[in-house]
């Protein structure tokens, strides 16, 4: 047995200076040989402690015992078991305050790279031939999914396996939620969503793109129209927050999800090949310190700004993306402003912006989100001159689908009331997952979400099923 | 996928189409629109429903040629599919059918006004459609909108039809009582539905005698389900999404300064990507930007 490394084995990826000029991955993951030697870290506890801080609680030591044992089928199945979109969690996921904060090898070392096995496990697996039989549903009820981001296809694949014929709905042309209009090209390609999305098309879910429920079909129409036995409501939190300061409409400021959605959904980055435009100027700052923000201002460099910003009014510590998107933002040169607060976009005659007027702020006490609240150093105003404004402030669900089905209750952030363990929501045969009732959260937790919602769905008409033959047994024997 | 019925050429620049999309046109209701895409890599841009059709499952578009998208949609035909079409978004204006409504279309604005003129008729208002257009054979659908409304009023720049001059000179002789549509009295109400020009010309002109107005607003869109916020506009003090809140707005609190302005952000990319459209189909002379 090789001697065990006190750090986790790197993970390679391409140059700073060449990467950020592209869309193309940034990670290029593990060999076989790094993977067996990082599986070999693993100290097989006795207590697997990581699979608490995992929402879907993937069977972590028995997948990383399979990769050193070399036996990658056994591995896959297993992961794939517990998480249906293991390539792409283990490319997204913030391992580092899930299950490997919780690593016992972090005690002494740094902890086992369960993220890098993942991807690497995902990866090996769709290098794997196809298998392009379409299994075909065998149950009577059917169910309409709708939206399909990671809680909705984790829903309608879980479905599938039990042997439900499931529609998917999505509003936009193509699907994937913000794994396809948000999450960048170089973080997380369109190639392995597009193979995962597949899979699920192989077990039996259809997807119908250009439907928006609410208003091409009613959410009751589903129901008492078109025979559908259950819906689920995974619609994501896909509305924007603008901030309300001045000059917050001139030409070049930009909602993180227009910007990302030009870029990522609409191939921007291709145009004019593609037909899309967008316009980026030299310097473009980005409000905000979440995934999305990272994800923003890398995608400002790749298009060509010179400089790209990140201006956010707390502190390093309260910034909410994950440890390597951070990483790898410093890596290809963003700028970090913290304890930054705008307060005004400034802009020319033309009315293109030219600053972003800010105040330096200091911290305070603890807030209702339990971080330290940010407070404005008085007469500490200054101007930041830049060409683009992107506002990447957070999220709240699409009011569209909730405001035209009567009796879903919302909660006064704006998000779908449902029960956490099952999806269960105010009216009978609607579930709801993911981000619009949880807020803008992960993709692990909509994925669980889904899962959740389809056993209970699977429960509930299985009961109900129980019933109506109970019933019409009795009635056959009149 | 949506099948092209039967296409039909209104203008050099403009065309019809019939669109089998049965589970939209159930749905339609009157200024409602669809955001079409035509090709792989394509852009989403968002089209009037002018029509629809529920008993056959059919919309109709009416479609302007002066950008890439509106280009490569014009040139399709008869059986062919269009990529992409979603809808119906946005919502119906909320116009009460009491008194008498007056519709004002420019351009192929027009287009836009058929089934709302023609819902307000049903519902018992009396209308007038003043339409407006450059020469008599860029005017449009004037047999239909004929048959919804109770009055139709023509109006060019040359006078080769109808009233010489701009269809916001003859709405003011409408609303200063002379003898534009007989019988029918002054506008109670007016919804305008054109280029962003004779919008805020309607806008003024109606301000003025304090008639309520619509304005249907056309800002740039991506998805038009709310989730970019690209097509924000200010109303009154307020931000609004046009693609979820219009896209009908009061037009006297519409700030259209900003609304011309964020139209125009793309206008130098576009004329690139026009170019090299142009050229790759050996028609660079044949391009008209920006034409109405
Ligand atoms: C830029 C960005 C980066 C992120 N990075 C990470 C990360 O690194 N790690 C991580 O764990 N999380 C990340 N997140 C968060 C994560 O992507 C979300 O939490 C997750 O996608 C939520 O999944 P969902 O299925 O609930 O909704 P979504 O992914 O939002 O999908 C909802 C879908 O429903 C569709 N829809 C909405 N309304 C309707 C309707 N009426 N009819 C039909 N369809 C409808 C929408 O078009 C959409 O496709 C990121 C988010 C963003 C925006
Ligand atoms: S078009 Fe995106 S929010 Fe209206």
């Amino acid at each position: 047995m090789p001697l065990k490394r006190m750090d986790k084995t790197p993970m390679s990826e391409r140059a700073a200076g060449r990467r950020a000029h592209d869309f193309l991955e940034v990670n290029e993951g593990y060999d076989m040989a790094r993977a067996m030697f990082e599986a070999e870290r693993c100290l097989r506890c006795q207590d697997p402690v990581c699979v608490d801080g995992c929402p879907v609680r993937i069977p972590i030591p028995e997948f990383i015992h399979a990769i050193a044992a070399g036996d990658m089928r056994e591995a896959a199945t297993i992961l794939r078991g517990a998480n249906p979109l293991p390539a792409i969690c283990g490319r997204v996921c913030p391992q580092e305050t899930q299950c490997e904060e919780l690593c016992h090898m972090n005690n002494r070392f740094s902890s086992a790279a369960i993220g890098h096995l993942e991807r690497f496990v995902a990866d090996w697996e769709r290098g794997q031939p196809a298998n392009d039989a379409t299994r075909q549903p065998w149950r009577d009820e059917k169910i309409a999914v709708i939206g399909s981001g990671p809680a909705g296809l984790v829903c309608a694949g879980q479905l599938a396996d039990m042997g439900y014929p499931v529609t998917v709905y999505e509003a936009l042309h193509a699907p994937g939620g913000v794994l396809r209009y948000g999450i960048p090209e170089f973080r997380l390609p369109n190639a392995v969503l597009d193979w995962e999305i597949d899979v699920l098309r192989q077990r039996g879910v259809e997807i119908a793109n250009n439907i928006i429920v609410g208003k091409t079909i009613a959410l009751d129409a589903l129901l008492d129209d078109m025979g559908f036995a259950a819906v689920f409501v995974g619609t994501g939190a896909g509305l924007p927050k603008f901030l309300g300061i001045p000059g917050e409409n001139l030409n070049g400021v930009f909602s993180a999800n227009e910007f990302l959605t030009r870029i990522n959904l609409m191939r921007a980055y291709d145009f004019p090949v593609s037909d899309t435009p967008m316009k980026v100027g030299k310097r473009v700052a980005v409000i905000g310190a979440g995934n999305t923000a990272m994800d923003t201002v890398r995608s400002a460099l790749r298009l060509g700004a010179e400089k790209g910003l990140i201006v956010y009014r707390r502190s390093e510590t309260e910034m909410t993306a994950r440890i390597e998107e951070h990483h790898h933002a410093i890596e290809e040169g963003v700028e970090f402003h913290w304890l930054t607060n705008p307060i005004e976009v400034l802009g020319n005659v033309d009315g293109w912006v030219t600053g972003l007027k800010c105040q330096v702020m200091e911290l305070g006490e603890a807030d209702d989100s339990g971080r330290a609240r940010p407070l404005p150093v008085a007469g500490s105003e200054f101007v930041i001159p830049v060409d683009n404004v992107v506002l990447s402030i957070g999220t709240t669900p699409n009011p569209l689908l909730l405001q035209s089905t009567a009796g879903l209750e919302t909660d006064r952030w704006g998000c779908l009331v449902a029960d956490e363990e099952s999806g269960r929501t105010t009216r009978a045969r609607i579930y709801a997952g993911g981000d619009v009732v949880t807020g803008a959260a992960t993709v692990i937790l909509a994925a669980g979400a889904g899962k959740n919602a389809a056993e209970a769905i699977d429960r509930d008409l299985s009961a109900a099923r129980g019933d109506d033959q109970g019933r019409e047994l009795q009635s056959g024997r009149h | 996928m949506a099948r092209i019925i039967s296409k039909r050429v209104l203008t050099p620049v403009t065309k019809l189409f019939v669109i089998e999309a049965p589970l939209i046109a159930a749905a339609a209701r009157p200024g409602q629109f669809v955001i079409v895409r035509v090709r792989e890599g394509g852009e989403r841009i968002p089209l009037t429903i002018a029509d629809y059709r529920p008993d056959r499952g059919e919309i109709i578009i009416v479609v302007q040629e002066v950008g890439v998208t509106t280009r490569l949609l014009g040139a399709l035909d008869e059986g062919d599919d269009i990529l992409d079409v979603a809808g119906p978004l946005g919502s119906a204006p909320d116009i009460s059918p009491a008194g008498h409504v007056v519709g004002v279309g420019g351009g192929f604005g027009a287009a836009a006004l058929l089934c709302l003129m023609r819902d307000l008729s049903q519902r018992g208002a009396r209308t007038t459609a003043i339409i407006g257009a450059r020469q008599k054979d860029l005017l449009i659908l004037t047999d239909e909108l004929k048959a919804a409304s109770g009055h139709l009023d023509l109006c060019t720049d040359d006078g080769s039809t109808g009233f010489k001059g701009f269809v916001t000179e003859r709405l003011q002789q409408l609303i200063d009582g002379d003898a534009v549509a007989p019988g029918l009295g002054p506008p109670d109400r007016v919804v305008a539905i054109g280029p962003m020009a004779m919008m805020r010309a309607v806008a003024d002109t109606t301000r003025r005698a304090g008639i309520e107005t619509l304005a249907s607003m056309d800002p740039l869109m991506i998805d038009g389900t709310g989730m970019c916020g690209g097509c924000r506009i200010t109303i009154g003090n307020e931000i609004k999404f046009a693609c979820v809140d219009g896209p009908f707005f009061d037009a006297h609190q519409v700030d259209f300064d900003e609304a011309e302005r964020r139209n125009k952000m793309y206008v130098d990319m576009e004329s690139q990507a026009a170019v090299r459209q142009a050229h790759a189909c050996g028609a660079a002379s044949q391009v008209r930007e920006g034409a109405i």
